[in-house]
């Protein structure tokens, strides 16, 4: 055991628990985080994304230490001054989830993506979504909230001339 | 004054309203008030709970029962109207992600004449909502829907009968809209819903023999007056699953809580003969292993520690002497070669035999045979079944995401040896269940857990576990033959199956639970099994359908245990049946939508639903909503290295009509196969929320695709090898159709006639989904395949062979 110190959704939190525990179940167990959620344990469908540096990152594979001194962002961070952000919007318009406990590694991973490509190609939705998985399929309606989430955050961008989002 | 917002109401507020004194159970009883008052809500408006708000939600939870159920035949068990003039409705179903509490409430708001946004829907609480069963069956409309409706049109009667009183004026003169209620004639007399009756008992008792048959005296509306039924409120849940505020069966959290996971057998039907404590004593925060049987978990204070000591646990096993099945690469030589344990009796209206097919199939100018198999599927949730279970005060509280909340209490009460009333489910929500999964087996360990360890045990399985030991949809083998006149009619049909469903286990049965598979408990016989046969409307002379069952070696303690999973068998059946449609379409040089409509028309003779007219009518919408061209498969080979093609299939599930068409891309060089577009036409009667229906559509489509593509359970002769996303790979992004095209289709003969009923929608879209995929495949290529799943390798082969 040791102490852990951790910054996220804006928060400082230092715990002592063993370096090696997945950051998820920090997340979840210690900082009552439960937006990022146990899918699989192994890195492969997303559940437990979660933001650092900007970064999807899968915290079920991520040791709680290798995330010191890194911002991270769950999905109760995504709204900022009670304003839902332009994915999160986007993913009501569209009427996206079934049983929704895939979201937030589709809402995680498709923000990252956008903060790095803001107008996505359909492929690059395609190619960058691709290891965020959804066993209800709402994979369709996914893709349409991304295209919807990148006009939002252009307008928006355009009508306050500052970055929206997190 | 509540501010009601579009969102869910948590049964935490549920359990908060406990804590003051003025229960729901209180209230059930006949006690006199309610006071509802709701908190705060969060960014969406959904219930964010805070720590303070959280304690007293535990303190809430933990307060002894017993727990009656709540009277069906009581309207206060249903609705309860508040001071504001807002309702709360109580149901006895649970809502997957399919959007049916949505569709709940718009039908009773309908009734009750209401706002559909001053009301508020609470599931699946078996101490607070009656016992509808939960989910399943694609009845949450067709049949669960009407109490709910009639209930709701009863509450208003009552209603309207209060304002006829308190004004002196018969109740025709009264006009009722959005919870008001005003004299025709002096439009300033008016009155609330609220101030007629707000948080007080109706105390009106309803009849029926059963909760289905629940009625009072005032008849529903009939269609043409629904004014919220048929429009597309969002859905009030999506909200706080998108701002992370919704808390699910997944969060449920108590003090004192405890870890557990389970330590499976290393192969299937192994004996268990020593554990070695001493292998996880050190690990920090150890508590306990607990065994019985064949069944082993580990218990300790934190998640990662109990992770880690099932992972380390040192064990004996005794391997079984023999196969516990065949290799996944033998299953279908084996399944043939196999002698049945029984062949399924047929269900009336649809005789196993009609005409004389030996006959007609020795006179046919053609016959074509074929057959195809179909692996054994799993649900495969995406997050591993899970629950939490709280043994305080000598009762047991069980937090779940089990679409059948009630038959998990009375399975648990049973296996625990404990009153059921002092059994108590939550209904949370959690990962998509399709049928019986082990969510079933999640809640009774964790309620044999808490009853060990005397604290309150959260048990998750593993992916590993959920995707090899969750309970599969069956394997199917299949044989048919056709005979054709000489002017290409169809006039002789064979259909031979053999489904793998030896021992189909049900929901919550503590006899077949896995944990007590494992315990040594199990009834004296398993469950016979069966499937039906393909479901369409075809007029075929002469016919012949034989389904038979068989066993695979190792019946109990197996991964490879059989249940519904979506449809349950439609799937296959489908796949069969509309593939060798297509094939004698083929073999008659004939379009495959007009080969299928000359078999719907070739009969005058209709049932009651209007199933032949409406498949004729869901055909053409689904013909002419892909612009299909008319003429026979395959379509002349194309030069390059992609191909397309179309295909279409058809059924129907119960009363609802299904007609796709996938329009495909194949590589002839890899053999993957792209799904480019899907067409489906839907007639499920009357629509309650038609976005609502398209997202179920949607999702039933690309679940049916999954299974084409990818999703096969695979195993050697002592295990299931398929373990995780990797070894049993599902639909992704990259798979995804770059359109859907959806046509609801009314194909009924008086489209609109008053009474016109809603059928199921939960399941009936991904029946044909298979077929439509091969037969495309087929129009591109030439090629058949015959086997599910389509992947790469095996397209591949099939091409090689084919000489492509």
């Amino acid at each position: 055991m040791s102490n852990i110190t951790l910054k996220v959704n804006g928060k400082t939190h230092t715990l002592d628990v063993d370096p090696s525990v997945p950051l998820l179940y920090i997340l979840r167990n210690d900082l009552g985080l439960l937006g990022p959620r146990f899918g699989c344990g192994l890195g492969q469908c997303g559940a437990c994304m979660v933001i650092i540096k900007g970064a999807a990152v899968r915290s079920c594979i991520t040791p709680c230490s290798s995330a010191q001194g890194s911002e991270i962002t769950t999905l109760e961070g995504l709204a900022k001054g009670g304003v839902l952000h332009p994915v999160q919007q986007a993913w009501i318009d569209e009427q996206v989830p079934q049983c929704g406990f895939c979201q937030n590694g589709q809402i995680m991973t498709a923000k990252a993506l956008l903060d790095k490509n803001p107008d996505p190609t359909d492929a690059e939705i395609r190619a960058g979504m691709d290891r965020a998985l959804c066993r209800c399929m709402t994979y369709y309606r996914i893709q349409a909230a991304i295209k919807r989430a990148a006009k939002l955050i252009a307008a928006a961008g355009q009508s306050s001339g500052k970055e929206v989002g997190a | 004054m509540t501010a009601f917002t579009n969102i869910p109401k948590q049964v935490e507020e549920v359990l908060e309203k406990w804590n003051k004194k003025t229960s729901r159970r209180t209230f059930l009883k006949g006690s006199g008030l309610l006071v509802v008052s709701f908190s705060a809500a969060g960014i969406t408006g959904a219930s964010l709970l805070g720590p303070a708000a959280n304690a007293q939600v535990i303190a809430a939870a933990q307060a002894a029962g017993p727990y009656p159920d709540p009277d069906f035949r009581q309207l206060d068990s249903w609705i309860v109207i508040h001071e504001d003039s807002t309702a709360t409705f109580y149901v006895g179903k649970t809502d997957g992600g399919q959007g049916t509490g949505t569709a709940f409430r718009q039908m009773m708001s309908d009734e009750l004449d209401i706002a559909f946004n001053k009301t508020n829907l609470i599931m699946g609480n078996t101490e607070i909502t009656v016992d509808q069963g939960g989910s399943g069956g694609s009845d949450a409309i067709e049949t669960d829907g009407w109490p709910m409706r009639r209930v709701a049109a009863e509450a208003r009667r009552v209603l309207q009968e209060m304002a006829s009183a308190r004004f002196g004026v018969p109740g025709e003169q009264l006009a009722v809209s959005e919870g008001v209620i005003t004299v025709k004639a002096d439009p300033s007399q008016k009155v609330t819903y609220g101030e007629l009756i707000g948080e007080k008992r109706f105390n009106v008792t309803l009849t029926g023999d059963n909760i289905n048959a629940t009625t009072g005296v005032a008849k529903v509306k009939a269609v043409q007056d629904l004014k919220i039924v048929g429009q597309s409120p969002q859905r009030y849940d999506i909200p706080a699953k998108v701002d992370g505020s919704l808390k699910w069966a997944v969060d449920a959290r108590v003090p004192g809580m405890v870890h557990a996971r389970n330590v499976r057998p290393p192969v299937a039907g192994a004996k268990l003969i020593n554990i070695d404590e001493s292998s996880v004593r050190g690990i920090p925060g150890f508590i306990k292993v607990v065994s019985k049987g064949n069944y082993v978990a580990v218990v300790c204070e934190r998640e990662e520690q109990a992770i880690q000591a099932a992972r380390q646990l040192k064990m004996q096993w005794e391997k079984p002497k023999t196969p516990s099945f065949p290799r996944s690469e033998d299953l279908y030589r084996y399944m043939r070669n196999a002698t049945p344990t029984s062949v399924v009796q047929p269900r009336p209206p649809s005789p196993d035999v009609i005409g004389d097919p030996d006959a007609a199939l020795a006179s046919a100018a053609k016959v074509i045979e074929a057959e195809y198999e179909f692996p054994f599927q799993g649900h495969t949730a995406l997050g591993p079944a899970h629950a939490m279970a709280d043994p305080s005060n000598g009762q047991m509280t069980i937090w779940s995401n089990d679409m059948k909340a009630y038959g998990l209490r009375t399975g648990v009460a049973d296996f625990l040896g404990m009153p059921r009333d002092r059994v108590r489910v939550i209904w949370q929500e959690g990962p998509q269940l399709y049928g019986r999964t082990a969510a079933d087996d999640a809640g009774f360990e964790a309620a044999f857990l808490a009853k060990e360890v005397g604290r309150p045990v959260r048990m998750q399985w593993m992916r590993h576990e959920e995707t090899a030991w969750d309970v599969k949809g069956p394997a199917f083998v299949f044989k048919l033959r056709g005979g054709l006149d000489a002017q290409g009619n169809l006039i002789a049909l064979e259909y031979k199956a053999r489904t793998a469903d030896y021992n189909h286990i049900g929901y919550n049965d503590p006899d077949t639970v896995l944990i007590a598979q494992l315990m040594g408990r199990r009834p004296s016989t398993p469950a016979p099994g069966g499937a039906s046969p393909p479901a369409e409307m075809y007029a075929i002379p002469n016919r012949r359908r034989t389904t038979e069952v068989v066993a695979l070696p190792l019946v109990w303690e197996t991964p490879l245990r059989v249940g519904n999973l979506r449809d349950p068998n439609g799937p296959q059946t489908t796949f069969a049946g509309e593939s060798f449609i297509d094939e004698l379409a083929a073999a008659a040089k004939a379009d495959p939508v007009e080969f299928r409509l000359r078999l719907l028309a070739a009969s005058r003779d209709d049932d009651e639903q209007f199933k032949r007219a409406r498949s004729i009518a869901a055909l053409k919408a689904a013909a002419a909503a892909y612009g299909w061209d008319t003429r026979p498969s395959p379509k002349p080979l194309g030069t390059g290295t992609i191909l397309t093609g179309r295909g279409i299939s058809y059924c129907y599930r119960k009363e609802t009509i299904v007609a796709e068409i996938a329009e495909v891309e194949v590589n002839r060089e890899t053999g993957h196969v792209w799904v480019k577009r899907l067409v489906c036409a839907h007639d499920c009667g009357l629509v309650i929320n038609p976005e609502g229906l398209r997202n179920a559509i949607e999702g039933n489509m690309l679940h049916g695709l999954s299974r084409a593509l990818h999703e096969e359970v695979r195993f050697d002769t002592e295990k299931v090898t398929s373990a995780d996303w990797l070894s049993h790979p599902t639909l992704t992004h990259a798979d995804t159709p770059a359109m859907i095209d959806l046509v609801l289709v009314n194909g009924d003969p008086n489209p609109n006639r008053p009474d016109l009923p809603p059928y199921g929608a939960g399941e009936a879209a991904i029946k044909p989904t298979v077929a439509a995929v091969a037969n495309a495949i087929y129009d591109a290529t030439g090629v058949r395949i015959r086997r599910v799943p389509f992947r790469d390798k095996s397209v591949l082969a099939a091409f090689k062979a084919a000489r492509l």
